[in-house]
This record gives C-alpha cells, sequence and structure tokens, in this order.
C-alpha cells in the first residue's frame, strides 16, 4: 500500500501528521449526527460514537462507564451484576433457536462474561397487534425452557401491545440479576501482555444462520444459532484457572473482531490473531466466501473470548473443551504491547493486517 | 474450499515471495499500480504486501466503483430517492458514501424508501411486486456489473414493467487508465490488470499500456497466489526488457473477453460525453448512459433529477496520489478537511482506499518496519 513502505525515513511533517490523527482518534467521539441510522445498531463505529458520545456522558455515575457486559453494584458486602438487553431479530425464528430462547441466554451470557452466576430475569413482551396466539404461546415456552436450562427464575415481566405494523411479530426486552462469583477477578484492565487469547467455539454460526433465514440470497446451508448459556463455560474456566482469567467477553453483535477491538481499545493492548488457529465451521465458511464477508465480525450467541495469563492457558483451554458446545475451542492468538489499541491479524496467507473496528453492517436485527 | 484453498497455499505464497525477491533489482524502487478495487481488498485481506520485498510498493488504483461516484451524483440519487412513491434501490456499500448532504443511509432514516439489492434483477423484482410505486435502480460499476444491469433493462423492456428505471452511473475502465497514463508525472512502473472487468472486456483493451505508454501490463486473479504471480509477472518483464500485456488469470479471462456480454451492453449503453470522477475530475467518454433504444426506462430522463454538481474541493490531490507523486499525508486536505468520516476524494472513502488506511494504520505501517 501507498503507506505501508514508505522509502524515506519519517519526515518532521509526516510524524506530525500521524501525532494529529492519533490525538484525533484517542479523544471521546462527540455524537453530532442528525438522525439514528441503521449503522447505529450495528455495533461498529456509529455504534460507538452514540454510546460514548451521547450516553455515557448523559448518564454515568461510576459503574456504566466501564462499558462491560453487565454492570456490578455491591450491597452489604454482596456483589451483584445487573444487565438488560432487547430482542429485535427478524425473522423471529430461525436454525437453531429462536426470539425467546434468544432473549434468556442472550442476557445469561451477559451475566456470565461479567464473573456472575445468573440468577433471575424479568421479560417484557412488545406484541404486534395481529401476532399468531400459537407463535406466542411457543415463544413463550421457549423462554420458559430456556431459562430452565439456564437455572434462572423469571420474577417479573410485562405486556404491551402496539399496532400492527410497528414491530415486526414481537420484540423482547429482558433484564438480568447474577451474583458475582468470588473466583473471579474479570476487567479490561486486567488485560497483561502475553495473556493468552481464547475462543470457546466455531465463530459466525449465528449470524449466518439469520442471513440464510431470511431467504434473501437463494442460499442453503445446514447452519445454525449457537444460541446457548454460556455460565457453565465461565464456570468451568473460573474453576480451572481462577484468577488466572483476566477478561471475559461475549462476542455477539460485531463478532469477535468487534470485541477485540473494543478491548484493545479500552485497555490500550495491542492482540495478535492468528488467522488459521480461528476455528469456523465450513458452511459458514463457504458462505462468508460468497456473500463477501469475514465470520471475525458475524455475531455469535454462544461464544466468549476469554484472556487468560500464559501459564494457566492449557489448563483453561482443556476445561473449556470438556463442556458441551465448546469441544472446538482454541487459542487464537495473544495480548501484546504494540501498536497500543489495534488488532492484528497474522492471515493463514503468511501476511499481517490491521483488524480494524466495524464501520456498517450489511445485515441489521440479527438479535 | 475446494478450488479455492489452492490459490490460498501458503507454502506457494513464500516460494513466489522468493523468487520475486530474486527478480528484483536491489536498490531500485518499483511502483506498480493495482486498477482494481477487488485487488486491492484481496491485498489487504491477505496482508499480500507483507510478502514483498520494500522495493516494491503498490499503489491502489481508481478501480473501487463505489468510491469513484462524485458528490454531485450521490446527491441527485439522493434527491430521487425523496421523490413520492419512489422506491430506491441500490447495492448496500454504495448506501454509505457520503455526497454534498449526507448519504442515502441518512436519507433512509427521513423517510425515503431506500433498499439494498443484491443484483439489478432484484430492483425489477422489487418493481413487479409493487405496480402502483416506481421502482429506480442506482447503477454503478465498470463493466463488470454493467452487462447484468443490461440484462435487466432489456429483460424490463421486453416484460413491458412500467414502473422500473436506471440511474445510469456505469463508468468504463480504459478512459481513467489513459487519463493516469497522460500525466507527465506519473511514478508507476507497472500495472496489475483487472481481472473482473477483463472477463467481459478481455486483454486486448489493455495492449495500449504497453503499445503507447511502455508500462508492462499484467491481467491478474484475485487469490493471493494469482497477485503474487501476477507481481512476479511483471517485475520479470522489466528484468528482461520486456514489455506487454500478459494474462495471468487464464483460468476465467479469454483474450477476446465475453462477445455476448459487449454486445448487450452495446445495445443497451452508449458513452456519454464526459463523466466527473469523484477526485479525478471530469474525463471524457469514461462513462455510460442508457440508449436512444431504452430512454424509457432512463431514470434521469423519467424524473426531474437535479443534475447536482459539487466540485471537489482544489485541496483535493487523488489524482497524485494514485499517480504516486505524493504520499497520502503530503495531500495539503488529509487529515483536517479529509477524514475518513467526511471524505473529499476517492481515496478516502473505501476504508482500503490509499488515504483511509494511511489515517487507520499509518503508525501500523510505520513501526512494521521496525519489527
Amino acid at each position: 500500500m501507498t503507506s505501508g513502505r514508505p522509502d524515506a525515513p519519517v519526515s518532521d511533517r509526516e510524524q506530525r501528521i500521524l501525532g494529529i490523527i492519533e490525538t484525533a482518534r484517542a479523544k471521546r467521539p462527540k455524537f453530532r449526527d442528525e438522525r439514528i441510522t441503521m449503522a447505529h445498531g450495528a455495533g461498529g463505529k456509529a455504534t460507538q460514537t452514540l454510546i460514548e458520545g451521547l450516553l455515557v456522558p448523559a448518564l454515568s455515575t461510576g459503574s456504566l462507564e466501564e462499558l462491560g457486559d453487565s454492570g456490578t453494584v455491591t450491597i452489604d458486602g454482596l456483589g451483584l451484576a445487573m444487565t438488560t438487553d432487547s430482542y429485535v431479530v427478524r425473522p423471529i425464528r430461525f436454525p437453531g433457536g429462536s426470539i425467546g430462547e434468544l432473549a434468556v441466554n442472550g442476557t445469561v451470557n451477559d451475566l456470565a462474561v461479567a464473573g456472575a452466576r445468573p440468577m433471575a430475569l424479568t421479560v417484557s413482551l412488545v406484541l404486534e397487534e395481529g401476532l399468531d396466539a400459537t407463535v406466542l404461546r411457543e415463544e413463550v415456552e421457549a423462554i420458559a425452557a430456556a431459562a430452565r436450562a439456564a437455572g434462572v427464575e423469571v420474577v417479573a415481566g410485562d405486556t404491551k401491545v402496539v399496532e400492527r405494523g410497528h414491530a415486526d411479530d414481537m420484540y423482547i426486552c429482558t433484564a438480568g440479576l447474577g451474583r458475582l462469583d468470588e473466583r473471579a477477578t474479570l476487567s479490561p484492565a486486567g488485560l497483561a501482555p502475553g495473556d493468552r487469547i481464547l475462543l470457546s467455539g466455531p465463530v459466525g454460526d449465528h449470524g449466518t444462520a439469520i442471513m440464510l433465514a431470511r431467504g434473501e440470497f437463494e442460499l442453503d446451508a445446514p447452519i445454525a444459532s449457537d444460541t446457548r448459556s454460556l455460565w457453565p463455560v465461565v464456570d468451568a474456566l473460573l474453576e480451572s484457572a481462577g484468577s488466572a482469567v483476566h477478561c471475559l467477553r461475549d462476542a455477539t453483535r460485531g463478532g469477535v473482531a468487534s470485541v477485540l477491538n473494543e478491548l484493545a481499545r479500552a485497555s490500550g493492548v495491542a492482540m495478535l490473531v492468528r488467522e488459521e488457529a480461528v476455528p469456523v465451521e465450513a458452511a459458514v465458511a463457504g458462505a462468508a466466501e460468497i456473500l463477501g464477508i469475514d465470520p471475525m465480525y458475524v455475531a455469535n450467541e454462544g461464544k466468549l473470548v476469554a484472556f487468560v495469563a500464559p501459564g494457566d492457558a492449557d489448563a483453561a483451554l482443556a476445561a473449556m473443551r470438556a463442556i458441551p458446545g465448546c469441544e472446538r475451542a482454541a487459542e487464537i492468538g495473544e495480548v501484546r504491547t504494540q501498536p497500543p489499541g489495534m488488532v492484528l491479524v497474522e492471515t493463514a496467507f503468511g501476511g499481517r493486517r490491521v483488524m480494524d473496528q466495524l464501520v456498517g453492517d450489511p445485515l441489521p436485527r440479527i438479535c | 474450499m475446494k478450488f479455492v484453498d489452492e490459490f490460498r497455499d501458503a507454502g506457494l505464497g513464500r516460494v513466489l515471495s522468493g523468487e520475486i525477491l530474486a527478480t528484483v533489482e536491489p536498490g531500485r524502487h518499483y511502483k506498480l499500480m493495482e486498477v482494481c478495487g477487488g485487488h486491492t481488498h484481496s491485498i489487504y485481506k491477505y496482508g499480500v504486501d507483507d510478502l514483498l520485498p520494500a522495493n516494491v510498493e503498490l499503489v491502489h488504483g481508481p478501480g473501487c466503483p463505489v468510491c469513484v461516484i462524485p458528490m454531485g451524483r450521490v446527491d441527485d440519487g439522493i434527491a430521487l430517492a425523496h421523490e413520492p412513491d419512489v422506491i430506491f434501490t441500490c447495492f448496500g456499500d454504495m448506501m454509505r458514501v457520503p455526497g454534498a448532504h449526507g448519504t442515502l443511509l441518512e436519507a433512509k432514516a427521513e423517510g425515503a424508501d431506500v433498499r439494498m439489492v443484491y443484483s439489478p434483477l432484484d430492483a425489477l423484482r422489487i418493481a413487479k411486486a409493487n405496480p402502483d410505486r416506481e421502482t429506480v435502480f442506482f447503477a454503478i460499476g465498470f463493466e463488470t456489473t454493467a452487462p447484468s444491469t443490461a440484462l435487466t433493462l432489456m429483460r424490463a423492456k421486453a416484460e413491458g414493467v412500467p414502473n422500473f428505471s436506471v440511474m445510469c452511473n456505469h463508468v468504463t475502465i480504459v478512459p481513467p487508465l489513459r487519463a493516469l497514463l497522460e500525466s507527465p508525472d506519473l511514478r508507476l512502473d507497472g500495472f496489475i490488470g483487472p481481472g473482473h472487468v477483463s472477463t467481459v472486456v478481455g486483454a486486448r483493451p489493455f495492449e495500449f499500456i504497453p503499445a503507447q505508454y511502455g508500462k508492462p501490463c499484467v491481467i491478474a486473479g484475485f487469490e493471493p497466489l494469482d497477485i503474487l504471480h501476477a507481481i512476479h509477472m511483471i517485475l520479470a518483464q522489466l528484468a528482461e526488457g520486456r514489455c506487454e500485456v500478459e494474462n495471468q488469470y487464464t483460468r476465467v479471462v479469454p483474450y477476446e473477453g465475453n462477445r455476448k456480454a459487449l454486445e448487450v451492453m452495446a445495445e443497451v449503453f452508449e458513452l456519454r460525453p464526459h463523466f466527473e470522477w469523484r477526485g479525478l475530475g471530469f474525463i471524457s467518454q469514461s462513462g455510460l448512459k442508457l440508449s436512444e433504444a431504452y430512454a424509457g426506462l432512463d431514470a434521469e430522463r423519467r424524473f426531474a433529477v437535479p443534475g447536482v454538481r459539487v466540485a471537489d474541493p482544489k485541496a483535493c490531490q487523488c489524482g497524485e496520489v494514485l499517480k504516486g507523486v505524493i504520499k497520502p499525508w503530503e495531500c495539503k486536505v488529509f487529515g483536517t478537511a479529509c477524514t475518513p468520516e467526511r471524505p473529499i476524494g476517492t481515496c478516502m472513502v473505501s476504508s482500503e482506499g490509499a488515504c483511509a488506511a494511511y489515517y487507520n494504520y499509518g503508525r501500523f505501517a510505520r513501526e512494521r518496519e521496525v519489527v
């Protein structure tokens, strides 16, 4: 690339311009957009600008500032994690799951990766006028079954109905409460150079399954969503490696690439990913190839990324692999110091490149 | 994946990388332009430039069809999308390209019915499904995508679909290349020819590059081994004092092109006297419009398209960056008036454009020299 191979030493002017860019990038983004576009919901740069430029400055007094998957509160010495999420996936049914199951697992997973054992959920239903009662009944069943499987209790709820055309069948909002596990000392600040990056299984299943379920591509492939509770694998990680587990993230919207970029930026470290080590199902790789997308940016609903101290990484990986659904867990890279805030990939072809934040998302409403 | 993985073999990549190193003259600096945005994408995705010796530099060409659309055309498209009862269809990556007054994505948020399609035939399908509304397809691309637009228009005409029209922004590859080559300050040693375009036009239209301008041109495929192979072929030509058009992508590109595709294009399109390119200005006979026989399906005739002209700010130096005369950071507006959030020229619009890549990865690019 023109920029990639400078043939002269860095001039003062170039150095100064690089400095200006770096200062601009390090600043908290300002929310200047005049309207909300679909890009604000895609999990990439526009979402980040919305959160960091509008929501956090207006609302934060502490825990929110960390922008973790859950917030934490301590009440009379008892550490609790809280989170909330809305589910607007279209279509509401897809191979491997449905909106009801997603609404439980998604929120449970936000608690789990904060190192909290999921305890209780609230469920709010926004239903569209005309929704088939059979569909509703089945989704309520799906919520109940997923809650049982995850070991959480639904303790409160709400129902609203909106006019036809104001919701796609149904939307679900869930909030979750969990108890912080004493074995867990998780925080983006805990990332240390040398930490190994572990991934709990193949990437891109959920997003690809939704994409194909929409029937817009005339493509057919046996790909199912990976929606599942991540608490069992978090439990196993904490049991095997305890405080050597430095940070966990749920690789949902924006995929593994977005999680790595967020953390690299938040912690001022670099990450190196070995593309060849990243597990991808053959059918997902094939669909991604045809559609021209990178599975690293595709959403998952049952995959976490763990950052573990090098000495405990092998034990942690073995513990992960013993959990059903995580048999293909893998070490995909490591934390480094340079260049800070950036994620680099060693491609399977042998080159290196930057794995950047997602700028736009071709596929809205996947969860 | 069968028939794909073979062309991404890291071992063969290392072998080719060694051959390239053995072919270059130490102390000589080579600048090769990959004309096609698809090549730029592959180079970036696989880190191909990482496998090249430090004195072989790749310069991104003007061949990203989305990035070369001038702001005025985007604004015209947005105006059309806001027409009552219009369903405005385009490819997804077009929706984020800014005109002077926002993007199509923003127009959608303001209430315009903008829909992403994967093929012009999808747009025709939408037209048929919504007979009481007008469906407009915003057509972009080089000779690669022009035939599918042509076929769609032929079908719409044959079936008599009254509510379908096309806003044509198709461009041709040879005029911008000639414009680059005409420039006295050009600093390029050879061209990686556009594989996709060549499947349609063949290799012959590129013969003027060696014949008139004395630069080698090798038509290349899009897998990383294709690109390394083509680079080796160009460097071998330079080393042996040869200068010709060669076809690395023989498994797909016939030397004479695809006659059928050229025929449908000739029936449906005709050349515009000139067309504006983002950052490059007006280039004569570089754009296509619908021919008289298809005038009824031309959105620019059916609607009162404002015909917005937004002059690129004078200071934009995309042309010089593309010619390899200056580095992105040497441009007067780089990083100040022109940023990835508010791009002026084509090199900043695409995340893989030379300027955007430098803006985003500049520091990394420097550091990897040290690593």
